[in-house]
């Protein structure tokens, strides 16, 4: 693990992208201390102007400050995908070991399944659950969670197949060690650095996601700040307001570009191909074709 | 081979089982009754012992498999119910609308073939060049940004700034401009990445070498056997993006008012119109699942590497 300690701390991208995305999430934990407004106060003499030295980003339809609004946003924003992301992390790569090391009909019925989910449109899905659950934020969250797991699930047992024969594990069972013992101590430490990939890349994906909803209006409801909904309401005003869309949406893109590129970097540091270590190479190339 | 392709078409029934049982329980997860709602639709405020006798006259007290048989049935003959807000079935509905969203995601998918395929291979042949990094800095833009942003900078900048196209409304090429390009921007930067990416994969292997060696010119190979080989290896992930597409397609739609499906199944859900919803969901999964069977059987036929063996993989 040390090894790859230090291939990070060399890696300058990774660096420059972990503190872009720590100070990210920096912002909507001090938003009380960075936010020069309260995003929910109305300023109705000051609706919708422009950015100036009182509201750097502008304010919206009743006068509220968009840069305050944003910065409280990523709180709810954040807050889902990060949940979310960790929901479905967890669900698929339990799914995926558990899968790929007992084998079997084990392995039959959650491959088939996986296949089964991963075969109807998700986004689809989604919009059709939380519709009929009814539009709120956990309806979004219980509806995103169902239908993203597939991906750490297939990525996960792939993993652990190629694992399973290795002779540190063969060794380990021959030893007579318990198999969650040897899950819990053995394949989940070697799989999950392969999987924190995933992990950072859904984020963009998941945000993207909640932030479609959002502008379906399906996740949160007003006065709530958050990124997605912003930039529905702001939609109205397209004509008289654009900046009411145009820093939402903005605020988005960066926070996708970041956690993706924070993963490709990532990537790059696991990659064999920029290191030869034992009994890594299988490994990676199971990772990387599921991954192209 | 053929067993490959008997499983692929069985794979089909227990993709649509699973698909009819979820769409069938849509109205029974749902909190609130859908008789008081269809009576609410009328106008009138029902009485309990109103809902009660039409509930029993709709079977809504049957135990679940029976009513999921009966509505089963139902679908089977064409019939998905009827809508509480147009007052028409779903399939009239239907009917009206899927011409709309098939335009537009068909629109999409012609754009993106149009500039993926030879933008990602310019990319691939002249990597690191200029034109390379301009080309990938622009399709990493498009992947990272939301297709409902894009659509409402274009529509901010063609409809209100310039007055070039109409903002919103469905209908004719005019109109039909905007929605298509916001979601080929975002299907075409996908496409240029992945083809880049298969495209230098194939000029790493050997045939590469070998055919310079024997005096092709570097253009030729990668037209007629890089071209094809990369290809063949994004053609799969294809089948998979169109789920994505008809998401995407639902929320560009509502934004351009594009008169498609997805706009009705977002119209519907204020209303809590769940036969329309139903009938929405039945759809795109029936057109993604049998897209992506196309896509999969095509495969087969086109690349005669796999064509040897039985396994699945």
């Amino acid at each position: 693990m040390s090894f790859y300690v230090k291939k990070a701390i060399r890696n300058k991208e990774f660096m420059i992208m972990l503190a872009a995305a720590v100070i990210l999430i920096l912002i909507p934990i001090f938003a009380p201390v960075l936010a020069p407004h309260d995003p929910i106060e109305n300023d109705y003499a000051n609706a919708m102007i422009p950015g100036n030295k009182e509201y750097p980003f502008g304010t919206d339809q009743i006068g509220r400050c968009i840069l305050s609004r944003l910065i409280w946003g990523g709180r709810t924003s954040l807050l889902i995908v990060f949940l979310v992301v960790g929901i479905v992390a967890v669900i698929g790569i339990i799914l995926g070991i558990v899968a790929g090391f007992f084998g079997g009909w084990v392995d039959m019925l959650i491959t088939r399944f996986t296949d089964i989910v991963m075969a109807l449109p998700a986004m689809v899905f989604v919009i059709a659950l939380v519709s009929v659950l009814g539009p709120s934020l956990k309806n979004t969250i219980i509806a995103m969670s169902l239908v993203g797991w597939t991906e750490y699930c297939r990525v996960s047992r792939a993993l652990v197949l190629a694992e399973k024969e290795s002779a540190y594990v063969q060794e380990a069972r021959l030893g007579g060690l318990n198999r969650f013992h040897i899950i819990k101590r053995n394949i989940l430490p070697n799989v999950f650095p392969y999987l924190l990939v995933n992990i950072t890349q859904d984020i963009g994906n998941q945000l993207l996601t909640l932030s479609g909803l959002s502008l379906l209006g399906l996740s949160s409801q007003p006065p709530t700040p958050e990124w997605g909904f912003m930039l529905s309401e702001g939609r109205k005003y397209i004509q008289a307001a654009p900046w009411l869309i145009f820093y939402p949406g903005l605020i988005i893109v960066i926070h996708v570009i970041v956690f993706n590129l924070l993963g490709d970097s990532l990537r790059d540091i696991l990659d064999p191909r920029y290191h030869k270590q034992k009994g890594k190479g299988r490994r990676m190339k199971v990772w990387l074709k599921e991954n192209s | 081979m053929k067993k490959y392709i008997a499983g692929r078409i069985l794979f089909v029934i227990p993709i649509m089982l699973i698909l009819s049982i979820f769409t069938f329980g849509l109205t029974y997860l749902s909190p609130s009754d859908p008789v008081t709602l269809y009576y609410q639709s009328m106008g009138t405020k029902p009485d309990k012992e109103m809902v009660e006798r039409k509930k029993e006259e709709l079977g809504l007290n049957d135990p679940f498999l029976v009513q999921y048989g009966h509505w089963i049935e139902k679908v089977l003959h064409g019939d998905l119910g009827e809508s509480y807000k147009y007052k028409t079935s779903v399939w009239s509905e239907m009917g009206k609308r899927l011409p709309n969203t098939l335009i537009l995601t068909g629109a999409t998918v012609f754009l993106t073939i149009l500039f993926a395929v030879p933008l990602g291979i310019l990319c691939a042949a002249y990597q690191n060049s200029f034109l390379d990094y301009l080309l990938r800095l622009i399709s990493f833009l498009g992947v990272s940004m939301p297709s409902f942003w894009v659509g409402t900078l274009l529509m901010y900048a063609f409809g209100v700034r310039l007055h070039l196209l109409p903002i919103m409304g469905s209908g004719d090429l005019a109109h039909l401009i905007l929605p298509a390009a916001t979601l080929a921007f975002w299907m075409t930067s996908l496409y240029i990445r992945r083809l880049r990416g298969s495209a230098l994969e194939e000029m790493n292997k050997d045939y590469m070498i070998g055919g310079m060696a024997k005096g092709f010119s570097r253009a030729s190979i990668i037209m007629k056997q890089v071209l094809p080989n990369s290809l063949l290896s994004v053609i799969t992930m294809f089948g998979l993006s169109i789920g994505s597409l008809l998401g995407g397609a639902t929320i560009v739609e509502t934004i351009f008012e594009w008169q498609g499906v997805g706009k009705m199944a977002v119209d519907a859900i204020s209303l809590k119109d769940y036969p329309i919803i139903q009938g929405y969901v039945l759809w795109m999964a029936v057109i993604y699942v049998s897209i992506n069977l196309i896509v999969d059987l095509l495969y087969q036929f086109l690349d005669p590497r796999i064509r040897l063996g039985g396994g699945k993989s």
